[in-house]
């Protein structure tokens, strides 16, 4: 474990029960996922696997994912009644389990989401206490807590973008804790996610979505997950 | 600097040569680790001891039947049942642990201390000391924060999730937490507070995690009041000096090495203890999800 615990880890959190890893956690990968979408979807297809793949009515893992779907916060009491709110926020749903999926995490959650004409798919796992990672963005390998400011890029897979990207960030002093970059095939599209301390300017931002050679960037800031 | 919470030996020398008392040194470890104001210290336990309150109060006024049917509003029974097997306070006390439990299980909002299994027992334990013995908020909360400490020294050295180190870890450190903040809040001294600690993990020691269909209410829920009322005979013993003979240090790390050597079938597999009977099994066969593809093994999904 990395670093101490703060009191308010023995003390706390203040969360919606039964248990962190089936309730906080899945409520934390499923805002995570509104944000890579860009607001609430119209309709999610949920895949629970193994572990997840029997519990989770048990657990209401069922309510705390729609529940983050309509971006209610992990101690937001209205998670209990997320089913029935789903209808009053436009929001259509199916549930699928998968058990026995060896190459995946224990506790792990496949959302594919749709708003309008925009579509995305996530892999999130819940890792216990709460935390999570977010594994798999779209088919790339990903691997963010959604825990610090973290950026998403996908761009054109040209020699000397992870430098050029990086320098950017550099010249605003922002810190990057973790970067990582998976690509589909060679000189295909690649995808950047980078972990920062610290948030970006607006104007860069605006700026590396002007380049040509940028397919796509998200922006989730540093939120209370 | 600021005391980093290695062992009860350490918290009471660095509070004996800084002059500290215990849960000043908590809250400048906050301070100087996490960067936090002591304002918002303040204002974060008092927050969590309303949550703490408001699911006791909870517990014992709505209804709190949970999915699987298996926790089905037990608190109110116990809170009005007519016969008091010791004294209406001890009634009070099982029945308000059990209710903050019981919200837990009913995905009602409740704070994990240490975690969120163990979330009835120092709500239970505080809510009546606080009653009984007329005490401030602001002394709960001091109770509060030598609980964490408490916490903390017992992550460092064993630790506190079910998951690896069996129930002990859960309602055994949430009975440690309450029993020392309760003989803080009756002005113990940090030996008593210590040993107050000493002999609850004493009693707590072996426990494992053995969730009926792997849900977090058998026997979690049942565990809490007994915790709760572990913590209290456990105060009683300390205010009145008498030795856990084992110092505390000594009795997390045995809690440490039976965690470790405990087989992981009772460690929230729900593959051993109550979750492998005949009426644990048929219970789960009725709440688990059925319908379920199964892949071959090593297979990639799609
Ligand atoms: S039995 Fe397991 S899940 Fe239940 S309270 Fe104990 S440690 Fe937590």
């Amino acid at each position: 474990m990395g670093g101490k615990s703060s009191v308010f880890d023995m003390i706390g959190p203040i969360m919606i029960g039964p248990s962190s890893s089936h309730t906080a956690g899945v409520v934390r990968i499923a805002r995570s996922a509104i944000r890579v979408l860009g607001g609430r979807p119209d309709h999610a297809e949920i895949t629970f696997y193994n572990s997840f793949a029997r519990t989770y009515e048990g657990h209401s893992s069922d309510r705390a994912i729609i529940g983050g779907l309509l971006d209610f916060k992990t101690d937001d009491p209205r998670i209990k009644q997320a089913l029935d709110l789903a209808k009053e926020f436009g929001l259509t749903y199916n549930f699928k389990s998968i058990g026995n999926a060896s190459v995946y995490h224990p506790n792990t959650i496949k959302l594919s989401l749709t708003k309008g004409e925009q579509k995305v798919e996530i892999i999130g796992e819940s890792l216990g206490g709460g935390l999570i990672n977010i594994a798999e963005l779209d088919g790339f390998s990903a691997n963010f807590s959604a825990q610090s400011h973290t950026l998403i890029i996908k761009a054109k897979d040209e020699s000397g973008a992870i430098a050029f990207i990086s320098s950017v960030i550099a010249q605003e002093k922002t810190n990057i804790a973790t970067m990582s970059v998976s690509r589909k095939g060679k000189h295909d599209v690649a995808c950047h996610v980078i972990e920062m301390d610290s948030g970006l300017n607006p104007i860069t931002i605006t700026y590396l979505k002007s380049l040509p050679w940028i397919k796509e960037l998200i922006y989730i800031p540093e939120i209370d997950l | 600097m600021s005391y980093l919470f290695e062992s009860f030996k350490g918290w009471k020398k660095y509070c004996e040569e800084n002059g500290a008392n215990l849960y000043d040194s908590v809250i400048e470890y906050e301070i100087v680790q996490k960067g936090k104001s002591e304002k918002d210290i303040w204002e974060g336990l008092q927050k969590a001891y309303t949550v703490m309150k408001d699911a006791v109060e909870t517990g014992l006024r709505e209804d709190m039947t949970s999915r699987s049917g298996m926790i089905n509003n037990g608190a109110k029974k116990v809170y009005n049942h007519p016969v008091s097997v010791l004294s209406p306070e001890f009634q009070r006390l099982i029945s308000r642990a059990l209710a903050a439990k019981e919200v837990n299980s009913c995905m009602g909002r409740v704070v994990a201390a240490p975690t969120a299994g163990a979330s009835g027992i120092l709500p239970g334990t505080l809510y009546t000391l606080q009653e009984i013995h007329h005490l401030s908020d602001r002394k709960i909360l001091e109770g509060l924060l030598v609980g964490a400490g408490i916490a903390l020294i017992i992550e460092e050295k064993a630790s506190l999730a079910g998951a690896v180190g069996g129930c002990q870890a859960e309602t055994g450190s949430a009975a440690a937490m309450a029993a020392g903040a309760m003989v803080y809040c009756l002005d113990g001294t940090i030996e008593q507070v210590f040993n107050a600690v000493a002999i609850t993990i004493q009693c707590m020691l072996g426990l494992i995690c053995d969730p009926v269909a792997g849900l977090v209410e058998i026997p979690c829920v049942v565990r809490n009041a007994s915790a709760a009322a572990i913590a209290n005979s456990s105060a009683q013993i300390a205010l009145a000096d008498v030795s856990a003979v084992i110092p505390v240090d000594e009795c997390i790390e045995a809690m440490g090495e039976i965690g470790s050597s405990m087989e992981s079938k009772y460690k929230e597999t729900a593959m051993g203890g109550l979750a492998m009977t005949l009426t644990g099994q048929t219970i789960a066969k009725r709440v688990l999800i059925r319908d379920i593809e199964i892949l071959p093994d090593e297979t990639l999904p799609e």
